[in-house]
């Protein structure tokens, strides 16, 4: 990255730490969102972007983290803090368990996603039968009032919320980073490029592929985390369903796939551009259902024919940002 | 429980599969040809449901008979799409032609949304509630109907690709882009063709289903994941296994919905494609790549 990017991003960074001081209720949920997205966006891309597995189905492990620290809080008098550790464990659990079945067999490309697709699946109708987790009426946890902020427990005002989701941003970008430039790292870009190449050298594709899904998976359960303590409620029709999985891959996709920024940079081209259409929608008068849903898919399509590689990549390139494409990016 | 009524929940089980299965073949054909996983599948499948609907709705037409015009329709759509779109992808990482079909889809979806609404809009015919005895079988002549349809459908598309010249040159195509282009095939043409004959067959299927179900938007994303479902346990690229997987699915669906809970009657597809999956990858009737 050059001196000129580094600047920028500080400058960007700074900004958020800042945001809360002058940024209205509306203008800090708007935040919050766009910071989840571009978290579990992060988490993502750790399996696609960086070792070329395509997951349809991260919704489940959002959910299952957020089932699991929910459940363990609500039933257990268990805190966010401790309760995470078992929603990570579940959801790494069940993605190990799916890169097992997808890779010891030999199940690749289309139909691994088809498989990621299946599990979440599963989970949402199943967890629609769990009525220890309230089944298809809802999950809730209590809301606390007025009682200040809790850290520990994760209960309390939005600022409070908003910090926890920037912090939970910036240590997985550094992970990322910490992991891109590791032997694991460049092992994943190996696979991903050319796996018959990588094995031949003596990478061992199982045990990559593994790995990123395990990684992946813990990093999208606290995002699961998040979601249930800042939302305080959970339904298995939107905590599973196909449409959240997508609404999770599309800020990487958007921002660039298998780049640190990407994911970060599309969140924040998506959510905001999502409430800009809600506010001319409702200002014009013009509320067809669906008319936003439109948008967003005419969105994409510009999106994927004009900017296949996604926007940082071109954004960076333009102003000078990173030295070369591709390199540190 | 007598068995009759297992006989009877299984054969209209099959019969439903049956047009599950065609819609799926949609898909396969798509896919084995151009390469390319038609995300928007369930989304044409319910605009076809819907162009049955209104061919009802104005013109008093049964959708059987509405379904030629609808795969007509859907055949120009189809064919349109590829050239313009689809077709720049067809080099390019799955990935992006999955987001590239997944924004169609979300287009489409949205556009039936608006001009129809969310209620649900169904058919009424003549012999909406007769019932034909087959032996000890009492079945619904809707479904009777539907299913004989699908086969109907089905074997022309197989007459198709194995007695036409066009058909032969889309299969070779599929087994050697490369060498069609230098015998002189016009790849990019056959492709527009196949996509285009991929969109009619589900919109036949869709015309079909109006005898089976209300037609809603909703539906759209659960039939593309039934085809997928259907495509990869019948064996990606294999006709024959894409009519056998969607009658299993059909089958397994109708037994799940009966024994245990309606609701959990997807979930048996899924446990269905798990298996498939794991013990033969390559889908019950596919070949080995």
């Amino acid at each position: 990255m050059t001196g000129r990017g580094i600047v920028l991003l500080a400058l960007c960074g700074a900004l958020l730490l800042a945001a809360p001081m002058v940024a209205d209720r509306y203008v800090l949920s708007v935040l919050t969102t766009v910071l989840w997205f571009a978290y579990v966006g992060q988490a993502w891309n750790v399996m696609m972007g960086f070792s070329g597995l395509l997951s349809l189905g991260h919704a489940l492990y959002v959910g299952l983290g957020a089932y699991a620290s929910a459940a363990l809080f609500v039933h257990f008098g268990i805190g966010p803090w401790a309760g995470m550790w078992v929603a990570m464990l579940a959801a790494t659990a069940a993605g190990c368990f799916i890169g097992f079945l997808g890779f010891r067999f030999g199940v690749r490309g289309v139909h691994f996603a088809l498989l990621t697709i299946a599990f979440a699946e599963v989970a949402r109708i199943g967890f629609d039968h769990l009525q220890w987790f309230g089944g298809s009426g809802g999950f809730f946890i209590p809301v606390a009032g007025d009682a200040g902020n809790d850290l520990l427990n994760l209960r309390g005002s939005p600022e409070l919320f908003y910090y926890v989701i920037l912090a939970l941003v910036l240590a997985a970008l550094a992970l990322s980073r910490v992991l891109l430039h590791s032997r694991l790292g460049y092992q994943w870009l190996a696979v991903r490029e050319e796996p018959e190449a990588a094995e031949a050298v003596g990478v061992d594709l199982f045990r990559a592929r593994i790995a990123a899904v395990a990684v992946s998976s813990a990093l999208t359960a606290l995002g699961g985390v998040f979601q249930a303590f800042y939302f305080n409620n959970l339904f298995p029709e939107q905590v599973f369903s196909m449409g959240r999985s997508i609404e999770i891959i599309l800020p990487a996709i958007v921002g660039g796939i298998g780049t640190l920024i990407g994911p970060i940079l599309g969140a924040f081209i998506l959510t905001p551009l999502g409430e800009l259409l809600t506010f001319l929608i409702e200002a014009t008068g013009f509320d067809l259902p669906g008319l936003k849903q439109l948008f967003y898919g005419v969105a994409l399509v510009v999106i994927v024919v004009y900017r296949p590689d996604g926007v940082w990549p071109w954004l960076a390139d333009r102003l000078g940002l990173v030295r070369r494409r591709g390199e540190d990016a | 429980m007598p068995f009759d009524y297992y006989l009877n929940i299984a054969a209209s089980g099959l019969l439903t599969g049956l047009v599950y299965g065609l819609a799926a073949l949609g898909l396969s054909v798509i896919f084995g040809v151009v390469r390319v996983v038609n995300f928007a599948h369930g989304e044409m499948m319910v605009a076809g449901m819907y162009g049955a609907v209104l061919l009802a709705g104005l013109l008093g037409l049964d959708p059987i008979l509405a379904a030629p015009i609808v795969a007509a329709v859907l055949f120009a759509f189809g064919w349109v799409l590829q050239r313009g779109l689809v077709n720049r992808f067809v080099e390019r990482p799955e990935h992006m032609q999955f987001i590239l079909l997944l924004g169609i889809a979300t287009i489409i979806l949205n556009a039936m949304l608006m001009l129809f609404g969310p209620d649900s809009r169904n058919v009424m015919v003549p012999y909406s509630f007769d019932t034909v005895e087959i032996g000890p079988l009492l079945l619904d002549a809707v479904r009777l109907r539907a299913g004989a349809g699908a086969i109907v459908v089905t074997v022309a598309l197989f007459a198709f690709f194995r007695f036409s010249r066009t058909g032969k040159a889309i299969r070779a195509c599929a087994d050697n882009p490369l060498g069609a282009r230098v015998v002189g095939l016009n790849i990019d043409r056959l492709y527009a063709l196949t996509f285009g004959i991929g969109a009619a067959v589900v919109g036949i299927a869709g015309a079909l289903m109006t005898l089976l179900v209300d037609s809603r938007p909703q539906l759209a994303p659960e039939y593309t994941l039934l085809s997928f479902i259907i495509v990869i346990v019948g064996g990606l690229g294999s006709l024959p296994g894409a009519l056998l997987g969607g009658m299993l699915i059909g089958f397994s669906e109708a037994m799940a919905g009966f024994l245990l809970d309606p609701s959990l009657k997807s979930l048996f597809s899924y446990g269905v494609l798990i298996v498939v999956l794991l013990l033969r990858p390559q889908g019950l009737l596919g070949k080995r790549s």
